[in-house]
């Protein structure tokens, strides 16, 4: 029998995450500070309406960019959340989480050989998905010292004539760094400088902790235009489930990446859009309620590690911490599985998350209090142990 | 602060100040003196539990009663309010818009011993016109907590 195997997805490894899922979920009693998705159930008014619509019998598909409807919503609310606006009918389209919407994104905009700068750590789509649309990752080592943002330096330092796209991954999973409007200005000017195309992954737009809101580099003068802003209900309104994103851009591009969704995907769930209606127009309070709880957390967290001598530097965004083990002498890999297998605490190498990740674990803080107080003292149980040895 | 520090005890009153304190990012002595003001102020009353009666083997009856009553002069409807809450057998009192004029929430250990405070003591205050006795079956939801089901995290143990 023939290879029935295509050799690009061959060479693709998988996820780093997985092998640590595949022990820790053998294992009895572990605490997990591993998630990427948010501890709160989805607030009620939204399952409500998801629940209508199918009582209604809204059970068809929909259009492929969407319901007019949401396309509506989210028009409106990135106009009042992030200043920028698109046509509801050209620039909108409703996805399958954000993660479809990088997808084709990317297979809407490259060409074979085209190069995507990808800035590490961060999610652990953008480079195979670069690979699965004929591109080329390039990716740009972030670093503690600039607080995880991408500099106009180190931006500079990777661009070729071949680069056409830069991923924006802020506010970061995993590192929980956030780019605030000085840092995108920087970035913007290169960008049009050499002509460069911007696919920002702002799914974790609302959970920002600094002093002023979060901005999106679309809403930059002359961005609009080379920017695809993608974005989701996931984790600003606890929807990971029902697996809605949008993306919102040039109606060029997004007629592409559209007659790309209508032959794979055809459209986003009917009975997740309805709800994400509702999502849209009345979750400000859950929202706010949401962030300021994770807010505590972060500064439960952050203390902590003050207490136990962990190195971390202040992340703003998302539910991530990103401690550094570097005096510890191991790898991130070791770290947590020793960490796993003594203490029953799975946490996530940064490794997972590309090369840079070395030396940092991505801790989580989706969970309540009292999970995150246990966890918490078995790591520091952990680490006392550690430094007795030294 | 206050509204944070509120947002905080009314779904935990046991958490410590020093924790309390990180939350908040706030001092630990700040949020102490807060927290002593506010108690002072009567913003604080209390620090009660939760308890689900239904899981131990104290037998619990809780009934709510609708109250009419005639105001009184120049006291409207405070002297005879304060003639009811001074039992203890009355958990809550509200004074009502609507249909009656007072809600009285009362626990007692059977049914007979809390028809017989509505039958002995409270019918037949002097400007009580009427009452309405209803008893509680089941509680699935008290002080914004859900008694009925455990909450399990249902999530996988890693996702990216």
């Amino acid at each position: 029998m023939r290879n029935p195997l295509s050799d690009r997805i061959v060479t693709i490894p998988p996820s780093g995450i997985r092998k640590f899922f595949d022990i820790a979920s053998e294992m009895k009693d572990v605490i997990s500070l591993g998630v990427g998705e948010p501890d709160f159930d989805t607030p009620w008014h939204i399952r409500e309406e998801g629940i209508y619509s199918l009582e209604k019998g809204r059970t068809f598909y929909t259009a492929n960019a969407g319901l007019k409807e949401l396309r509506t919503e989210i028009r409106n609310y990135t106009r009042r959340k992030y200043d920028v606006t698109y046509d509801a009918d050209t620039e909108v389209m409703v996805t399958v989480g954000g993660s479809e919407a990088i997808d084709i994104a990317l297979r809407a905009m490259l060409n074979p050989g085209d190069e995507v700068l990808i800035p590490q750590p961060s999610y652990v789509s953008y480079v195979p998905c670069t690979i699965l649309a004929d591109g080329v990752p390039v990716t740009i080592e972030l670093e503690a010292k600039d607080q995880f943002r991408l500099t106009a330096e180190k931006l500079r330092e990777k661009i070729t004539p071949k680069t056409k796209v830069l991923i924006l991954p802020f506010p970061n999973n995993p590192t929980g760094a956030i780019m605030e409007r000085e840092d995108l200005e920087e970035i913007a000017a290169i960008v049009e400088e050499y002509d460069l195309f911007v696919l920002s992954d702002e799914i974790y737009a609302e959970l920002t902790y600094a002093q002023n809101p979060h901005v999106t580099i679309a809403s930059l003068p002359g961005m609009r235009e080379r920017t695809i802003l993608i974005n989701g209900f996931s984790k600003a309104f606890a929807m990971t489930g029902w697996r809605l994103g949008y993306a919102c851009g040039p109606a060029v591009i997004i007629r592409q990446m559209l007659k790309i969704h209508q032959f794979a995907i055809m459209c986003a769930p009917t009975t997740s859009q309805y709800a994400a209606i509702d999502a849209l127009r009345n979750s400000d309070e859950d929202v706010r309620h949401m962030r300021e709880s994770y807010d505590q957390r972060r500064r439960y967290l952050l203390h902590a590690y003050e207490e136990m001598g962990m190195d971390c530097f202040e992340p703003l965004g998302a539910f991530y911490t990103f401690p550094s083990i570097k005096r510890f002498g191991m790898t991130s890999d070791e770290f947590a599985m020793q960490l796993l297998y003594e203490e029953k605490v799975a946490v996530v190498p940064g490794t997972a998350f590309g090369d840079s990740g070395e030396g940092y674990l991505r801790i989580s803080y989706a969970y309540s209090l009292k999970s995150l107080k246990e966890a918490l003292g078995r790591i520091q149980r952990f680490v006392e142990r550690l430094d007795a040895k030294k | 602060m206050r509204e944070k520090i509120l947002a905080v005890i009314e779904k935990n009153s046991r958490i410590d100040v020093h924790d309390l304190a990180i939350l908040l990012g706030e001092s630990e002595v700040a949020v102490a003196n807060e927290i002593a003001e506010m108690e002072k102020e009567h913003i604080i009353c209390g620090y009660h539990t939760l308890i689900n009666w239904d899981n131990t083997s104290e037998e619990k009856v809780n009934a709510m009663i609708e109250v009419k009553a005639t105001p009184q002069r120049g006291m409207g409807f405070d002297k005879l309010a304060e003639r009811i809450y001074q039992y203890p057998e009355v958990n809550s009192l509200y004074l009502m818009a609507g249909a009656f004029d007072f809600m009285v929430i009362i626990e007692g250990k059977t049914m007979r011993q809390v028809a017989q405070f509505v039958s002995d003591k409270l019918a037949p205050l002097d400007t009580i016109q009427s009452t309405a006795t209803h008893f509680v079956l089941k509680k699935y939801k008290d002080h914004g907590t859900v008694l009925v089901d455990e909450i399990q995290d249902e999530r996988m143990l890693i996702t990216p």
